[in-house]
């Protein structure tokens, strides 16, 4: 047995650990997302490769599409922004009170996971129609909300608030008081303490829950649809005009505008990913 | 600053902390409020700098009721065990936040805010540090920051939360003797707490012995050290040794043979005789002493520490003899305590 030491330089595919089954849960993890994500979207890919580049293009910068495009992604990203504000609050009342019914408001913020989102589509075109309960009171300003695009963002807001809340709340729990108190020692308000020391502890988490929340909404169809009202320029969002398309066999156009949708996904997610790893280095957590 | 603790007494919910403490700090004095944990110390620290509130008593800062001022009004430094620094900020900007935080007239220009952080790093020998981030630094390290920032506001008092508990021993000792000198140097009104009696004794100008959420002796190190004044302050502070004895004209009693110790004006009747295992003498005539059996020794240092069973193996005591003393196990040893406290039993 050759005891010499090991010591062979430069990069090496396997960094010597203690914990075991590196090379099980890697090719696991590989083949699971093969199979599950990555297989599916080099489909989308390959579908749309056959079109040929011009082709791609014409779909792709038609004005429709793009017009459509546009109303996910702003849509998408106004109401992770609003979950952001919003949801930050939810987690603070959530962790930093104690009131009755806590626990149940503590499971309500899930219920969006689990609704069928049609089911939350129509309840909330119920409400927000110029007929609705709430719809009622805007009406008369003159303020439609279902069939716009507000509608939009009002259904994208309900399915991605737990994203928010649930990725900002365990932080917020582990937050430690101790820094609190010193910033009240040192003179700080309640203000200047949550702007200066509690927002940017949480930023990082903040920003995950806008990035799942974004991910979620761009994509979501099922409760968008129904109040929407789906009008081509204004309210008719890119999932829709998939479907559309699909329902005339257009196969190739479907899947063209699927994969411009995952490479402008994609590239907001990474930019967000981007900033994470950047605040991440700098405010210690993880390394 | 003078800081006097009238009659205080905390509850938290049904739990009382803190009984009906008074205790008054002289300006320019290094406070230890010294007990195990559960004594109530971290909470009369907590009340003192206006963290929490006293259920009933008041907290004076000089002449003002300071029980009236919320924490930011206190002007207090308040250094936490573990450091509370801001993560998310630089060494520097962690030092400046007191002052950053001012509001109008009272916020010194951003130059001077980062001049007056860099002189306090270099006060703490932290030069060079200043753009670090605090989990880039060692626990020593981290604790020099926590009282650098604190120091920033230049505080009527400053207030240590168990300052050294989290370190390891070497760097604890340094930290120690450390903060003695920051003390001399700044001349502050200082109040620290721990568990650790040496510690305590070491540095303290007088300690604070609490146990159960009450005062039980205040004094200079020697004081508490050398008479203290209850069973407790004696077993807690030191090495300690006791023997139920029983008192009888004013001589003590142990085993029904008499010891030649003076009562100290205890009144006849059950008591408790309380010594250092190293002040006694080891003594030929038997006559009149404590007489046991080694049943353990073991060396320590520059000593030999001696169980012994007394009184017919009921009870045991620990007393320090002389590394060429010949006694082995169960060598019959006579000694008699050279100092002593007799306390009634209770």
């Amino acid at each position: 047995m050759s005891l010499a030491p090991s010591s062979r330089r430069g990069w090496r595919w396997k960094q010597p650990s203690v914990i075991p089954g590196f090379g099980l849960t890697l090719g696991f993890a590989i083949v699971y997302l093969c199979l599950i994500v990555l297989i599916p979207l080099a489909g989308v890919g390959w579908r749309s490769a056959a079109l040929g580049w011009e082709e791609f293009w014409r779909i792709g910068t038609d004005a429709r599409v793009l017009a459509a495009l546009r109303t996910s992604f702003w849509t998408a990203a106004l109401a992770a922004l609003v979950n952001a504000v919003f949801g930050v609050i939810v987690a603070w009342v959530l962790v930093r009170y104690e009131f009755p019914g806590r626990r149940i408001v503590d499971a309500v913020v899930d219920l969006p996971f689990a609704l069928p989102t049609a089911v939350a589509g129509i309840a909330l075109t119920a409400l927000y129609a110029p007929t609705g309960w709430i719809g009622q009171f805007f009406a008369p300003l003159g303020i439609r909300i279902a069939y716009t695009p507000i509608g939009i963002v009002i259904a994208l807001i309900f399915i991605g608030l737990p994203f928010v809340v649930r990725t900002v709340q365990p932080v917020l729990e582990d937050f430690d008081r101790e820094v609190e108190e010193a910033a009240a020692t040192l003179g700080a308000n309640r203000l200047q303490t949550i702007v200066s020391i509690i927002l940017p502890a949480l930023f990082p988490a903040i920003l995950t829950g806008f990035a799942l929340a974004f991910g979620r909404a761009v994509g979501e169809y099922g409760s968008v649809i129904f109040i929407a009202g789906n009008i081509p320029y204004v309210s008719e969002i890119a999932p829709l005009l998939i479907v559309m398309r699909l329902e005339e066999f257009n196969y190739p156009a479907a899947t063209a505008i699927g994969a411009i949708m995952l490479i402008l996904a994609f590239i907001v997610l990474f930019a967000v990913n981007l900033i994470q790893t950047w605040s991440r280095g700098r405010y210690g957590h993880g390394a | 600053m003078d800081v006097t603790v009238k009659n205080v007494r905390k509850e938290f919910g049904d739990f009382p902390a803190l009984h009906d403490v008074s205790l008054d700090i002289r300006s320019g004095e290094l406070i230890a409020l010294l007990g195990p944990s559960g004594s109530g110390k971290t909470t009369l620290l907590r009340l003192i700098a206006g963290l929490d509130f006293p259920t009933e008593g008041a907290i004076y800062f000089g002449e003002d009721d300071a029980s009236l001022k919320s924490v930011q009004e206190r002007n207090i430094g308040f250094v936490f065990q573990h450091y509370a620094l801001f993560r998310h900020m630089t060494v520097l900007d962690n030092v400046g936040f007191g002052l950053k935080v001012r509001k109008g007239r009272n916020r010194p220009a951003k130059p001077d805010i980062e001049k007056r952080a860099r002189d306090l790093l270099e006060f703490v020998q932290l030069r060079g540090l200043e753009k670090r981030y605090p989990n880039q630094l060692s626990g020593g390290q981290r604790q020099r920051v926590a009282l650098a920032r604190a120091l920033a506001i230049e505080p009527k008092v400053l207030l240590l939360d168990e300052p050294f508990g989290a370190l390891d021993a070497q760097v604890r000792k340094e930290l120690r003797r450390w903060l003695r000198e920051v003390h001399e140097s700044t001349g502050h009104t200082t109040v620290f707490v721990t568990h650790d009696q040496e510690e305590a004794l070491e540095l303290a100008d007088r300690v604070v012995v609490m146990s159960q959420g009450r005062i039980e002796q205040v004094g200079k190190p020697d004081e508490v050290y050398d008479r203290p004044n209850s069973p407790t302050v004696f077993s807690f502070i030191g090495e300690s040794s006791k023997l139920p004895v029983s008192i009888n004209r004013g001589q003590v009693y142990f085993a029904d043979r008499p010891l030649g110790l003076d009562a100290q004006g205890s009144a006849d009747g059950e008591a408790e005789l309380f010594f250092r295992p190293h002040d006694i003498e080891i003594v030929e005539d038997a006559g009149v002493a404590i007489v046991g059996i080694v049943a353990a020794s073991r060396r320590t240092a520059g000593t030999r520490q001696v169980e012994l069973e007394v009184g017919g193996a009921k009870e045991r005591v620990e007393i320090e003899i002389p590394v060429d003393h010949p006694a082995t196990a169960q060598t019959r040893i006579a000694f008699r305590p050279k100092r002593w406290s007799v306390f009634p039993s209770r």
